[in-house]
């Protein structure tokens, strides 16, 4: 009777609201290519990473106050006089740091498979719309602890804007709504952080699914699964959504996790990285540190705009370097997508690029001598050589043949039998006796092998001979 | 696809363990998530007990004091208040306090540990107004029946001064009572228990 | 293309060249679990810093709850006298005379072992030298020019610069002149213990986040290995 009644009630919602044929539509019955693989873990990470964003930011938003002479004592109580203030502010400053790591990982992803070509150039515009305002969304956020580098950041990235020529001067003094960064810029980032930029993001999160499910998801291989299809038309390379990637999805998740919580119980400041050791000094507009440097995931682009020795010219080197990624699908001139079926240019044109990015990163956060200074303009010209020479590079490039049908690569867990049997290729156990009989078969493992410099010569050999067949 | 062949047990109990699983990780989550909206030590401190000296404290007068940042009434009653208290009985709600919350060691006829000395948390049962102390024996606006006590505005409830409802009007039960007890015997301390009592 | 990838690597070999400038610190010895050494730490920060810094997040409450230490015993050993139990602990200086004194007002302590890190505390606290230039008569290898007289100067007694020419260029050492009423072992311990307090003080809930943190992750392999089955269970579907 109970349960008859329950039914009738969930039948009167459906009856008036769409749930079972949204459910069907973008879970049970949105076909997904059946070849995805590790990489494609991190665009529902992503979406993990901005719902822990958002319960942590509510909750800290209860106790933090967005005044200038309280911002600061407000964040060190959450930290000791709020019950669990700490795990609450460390999942929000660790999720920032984890969220810029999930969405480059997944833009890599995009890049390498080619999942910005056509059909699919909006998803990608709407997704590279979503990392510029998560930029500006971590941006205003890092002013609110009103830390040193809280102050001395934003002051550097608004003084950015009075570059531009004409309206620069005027146009930074209005953002900051005072002459220099004061409680009044404290308070519209304030706004700007919590109420503004989330909503545009989740607004361009939902415009981007919906997109994504449009055209369907794109896949290593970078061929049309939708070419193929059964009686009932269903792609034949392709699996429902759930089940299947619901559950692997939830590995994922758990892998995540295990990172994330790691970070957060053992390591929160990550050596400086995530939690910046001056930002432990409260805002002082009298005295800018020694050394200030942007937090980790800003400073590729900071480092190109360092490396140009012009104020204006840096500025707009700095936003061309996020505006080529937004021109990518054009400049592009290659069909086939995947980089597994592009020629080696293309493959040793984005191992370029990777090196650059990650060498620009690093050299952003340490302090601008010459010689660095130098080696940044290096990168910087490889950065944006991977861009604007696509569309020359892409056009030469010889490209192999793509298949007619997905290929099903072996998932990490099946290749432990093969890394197990590198390892013992590369080590060789000791010859030396075992003392204590009990652990033996425990040691013969691990502990009593030593490097072996025949293998490890023929591992090497071999991975360089793989490397350089992928590359060609 | 090939459905057939499939263990259907093995999947649903993996399913159901996961779920177990979950929920217990989101319970353990939510946990600190509600329990970070709790009064912090800061409001604990500011909650700590309250010292207030009676001895420049004059018979009839009334001083208010914040605890845990409610109002805490110490009146100092005179001979004839005490008096007058013993004869409203048949016009209370609850003249014996069987239903109102004080310490044991005030839960007698004037609702105090000392007869003259009268605390109370000066908010009203009802709906939590702070009522007015109003010691004058009927004054024009109240009416005759007004033996002095203290007079909800907000929703028009009467307390006598030893803070006990009258009948007929909306507060439910008698003024709270905090604990307190006597370090001396003109320094008293609210928020901390009599001798003899549990916090 | 070879030739650029070996120039790159080449770039990125001599990023190894940059040396790092400055005194080379002496490694404090840290472990915010030895409850006695806080407890001494906290003792000897009210003694020799309070009288001029303040460490306004901490509570005594909470130095009380995190070393199991009895709260009336925190009050009376450690606290100055008529704070409460809640009282964050305020310096008695004032900030016009402090600012006359020294030429700045020194800085809260709360949460200085985040910004400058153990090592850097335990060094300085020990690297004060005699210099007759300098208006307290001191001077500071780990921080030069620094504003603040050695508050421990009776304890450690008072220590000369060395300078020493090696192969690597001049060499700064600090001998002990005159001594001080601990020894050098004593003293190192009674640094170590204070700057042991300031790390914990910089972060309390670090005693808590470590204790739990295991426990968290061991839940979430619980949770790894049973989504890998499941997954592994479903996946049986696709050929």
């Amino acid at each position: 009777m109970k349960s008859s009644r329950l039914t009738a009630c969930g039948e009167w919602v459906l009856d008036r609201f769409p749930l079972a044929s949204l459910w069907k539509d973008h879970m049970t019955h949105y076909y997904a290519p059946k070849n995805f693989n590790f990489w494609y873990f991190f665009g529902s990470l992503a979406l993990l990473v901005l719902v822990n964003q958002f319960i942590t930011g509510i909750l800290l938003t209860m106790n933090y106050k967005p005044d200038a002479k309280l911002a600061f004592d407000s964040v060190e109580y959450i930290m000791r006089d709020v019950s669990w203030g700490w795990l609450v502010r460390y999942m929000h400053s660790t999720g920032a740091s984890a969220f810029f790591i999930v969405v480059y990982l997944h833009m890599f992803r995009g890049i390498m498979y080619g999942s910005f070509k056509q059909p699919r150039e909006l998803i990608w515009i709407f997704g590279m719309l979503i990392f510029v305002a998560l930029m500006a969304e971590a941006f205003m956020g890092y002013l609110l602890p009103w830390g040193q580098m809280s102050y001395w950041g934003a002051q550097v990235i608004i003084s950015l804007f009075s570059a531009i020529p004409v309206i620069g001067d005027d146009l930074s003094l209005w953002i900051r709504g005072d002459y220099v960064i004061s409680d009044a810029t404290l308070n519209r980032f304030f706004a700007f952080h919590v109420i503004a930029v989330p909503l545009v993001l989740v607004m361009l999160v939902f415009m981007h699914i919906v997109a994504l499910h449009e055209v369907g998801s794109n896949n290593p291989d970078g061929i049309d699964i939708k070419k193929v299809k059964d009686a009932n038309g269903v792609p034949l390379d392709g699996i429902p959504f759930h089940p299947y990637y619901t559950v692997k999805d939830l590995v994922g998740v758990g892998v995540f996790l295990i990172f994330f919580a790691t970070v957060i119980f053992y390591m929160p400041e990550m050596g400086g990285y995530f939690l910046e050791h001056a930002n432990f000094i409260p805002a002082d507009p009298m005295k800018t540190p020694e050394h200030i440097a942007p937090v980790w995931y800003f400073t590729p682009f900071y480092a190109i705009l360092r490396a140009i020795p012009d104020k204006f010219a840096g500025v707009i080197g700095m936003g061309g370097a996020i505006v080529v990624l937004f021109l990518l699908p054009w400049l592009d001139r290659n069909p086939v997508r995947s980089i597994r079926y592009r020629g080696g240019i293309y493959k040793k044109a984005l191992a370029l690029f990777v090196i650059s990015f990650i060498a620009l990163g690093y050299l952003g956060t340490q302090p601008a001598t010459p010689v660095a200074t130098n080696v940044a303009r290096v990168f910087t010209v490889i950065y944006f050589g991977f861009f604007l020479l696509m569309p020359l590079y892409t056009r030469w490039e010889k490209t192999k043949p793509v298949p007619e049908r997905v290929t099903v690569e072996l998932s990490l867990e099946e290749q432990l039998p093969a890394l197990i049997e590198a390892f013992e290729e590369i080590t060789e156990v000791a010859p030396e006796p075992v003392e204590d009989g009990s652990h033996h078969a425990f040691r013969s493992v691990f502990f009593s092998r030593r490097p072996n410099p025949e293998g490890m010569r023929n591992v090497a050999t071999r991975l360089a001979k793989k490397l350089k067949e992928s590359l060609d | 696809m090939n459905n057939e062949g499939v263990d259907q047990s093995k999947r649903q109990f993996l399913t159901t363990a996961l779920t177990v699983v979950g929920a217990v990780g989101t319970g353990y989550l939510a946990v600190p998530f509600l329990a970070q909206m709790q009064p912090s030590v800061k409001a604990m401190a500011a909650g700590a007990p309250v010292e207030v000296d009676l001895s420049k404290m004059e018979t009839g007068q009334l001083i208010r004091v914040a605890w845990r940042g409610k109002p805490v009434w110490v009146l100092n009653r005179t001979p004839e208040v005490l008096e007058t208290l013993k004869t409203l009985d048949s016009e209370l709600r609850d003249p014996q306090s069987l239903e109102s919350i004080q310490p044991a060691s005030s839960k007698n006829a004037g609702r105090s540990i000392k007869p003259e000395i009268f605390v109370a948390v000066g908010l009203c049962t009802h709906l939590g107004c702070s009522p007015t102390f109003r010691p004058e024996v009927a004054p024009p606006d109240l009416g005759d029946k007004w033996k002095g006590g203290f007079f909800c505005p907000c929703h028009g409830s009467w307390f006598d001064l030893a803070g006990r409802v009258y009948q007929g009007v909306p507060a439910p039960t008698n003024l709270e009572i905090p604990p307190y007890r006597y370090v001396t015997d003109t320094l008293l301390i609210v928020g901390e228990p009599a001798e003899g009592e549990s916090a | 293309m070879k030739n650029l990838i070996t120039l790159l690597l080449l770039l990125i070999l001599s990023f190894g060249a940059y040396a790092s400038e400055g005194v080379e610190l002496q490694e404090a010895d840290v472990d915010v679990g030895d409850k006695a050494s806080l407890l001494r730490g906290a003792k000897h920060f009210v003694t020799y810093c309070l009288g001029c810094h303040s460490m306004k997040q901490i509570r005594y409450l909470r130095i009380a709850l995190d070393t199991h230490a009895d709260e009336k015993e925190v009050l009376t050993d450690i606290a100055p006298l008529g704070a409460s139990i809640y009282d964050q602990i305020h310096s008695a200086m004032n900030k016009h005379d402090a600012e006359k004194w020294f030429g700045t007002q020194p800085p809260d302590l709360s949460l200085i072992a985040r910004s400058r890190g153990a090592d850097w505390l335990y060094s300085y606290l020990k690297s004060y030298y005699s210099d007759k230039s300098r208006p307290f008569g001191v001077n500071n290898l780990v921080f030069e020019d620094t504003a603040m007289p050695n508050p421990l100067w009776q304890l450690q007694g008072e220590q000369h610069a060395v300078t020493r020419k090696t192969i690597y260029g001049d060499r700064v050492d600090l001998v002990l002149e005159k001594e001080g009423a601990l020894s050098e072992k004593e003293f190192d311990l009674m640094v170590n213990d204070l700057v042991n307090f300031l790390v914990y003080a910089g972060e309390p809930a670090q005693l808590e986040r470590q204790g739990m943190g295991k426990y968290v992750l061991i839940f979430l392999f619980l949770f790894l290995v049973l989504a890998y089955l499941l997954k592994k269970e479903y996946w049986k579907d696709i050929h």
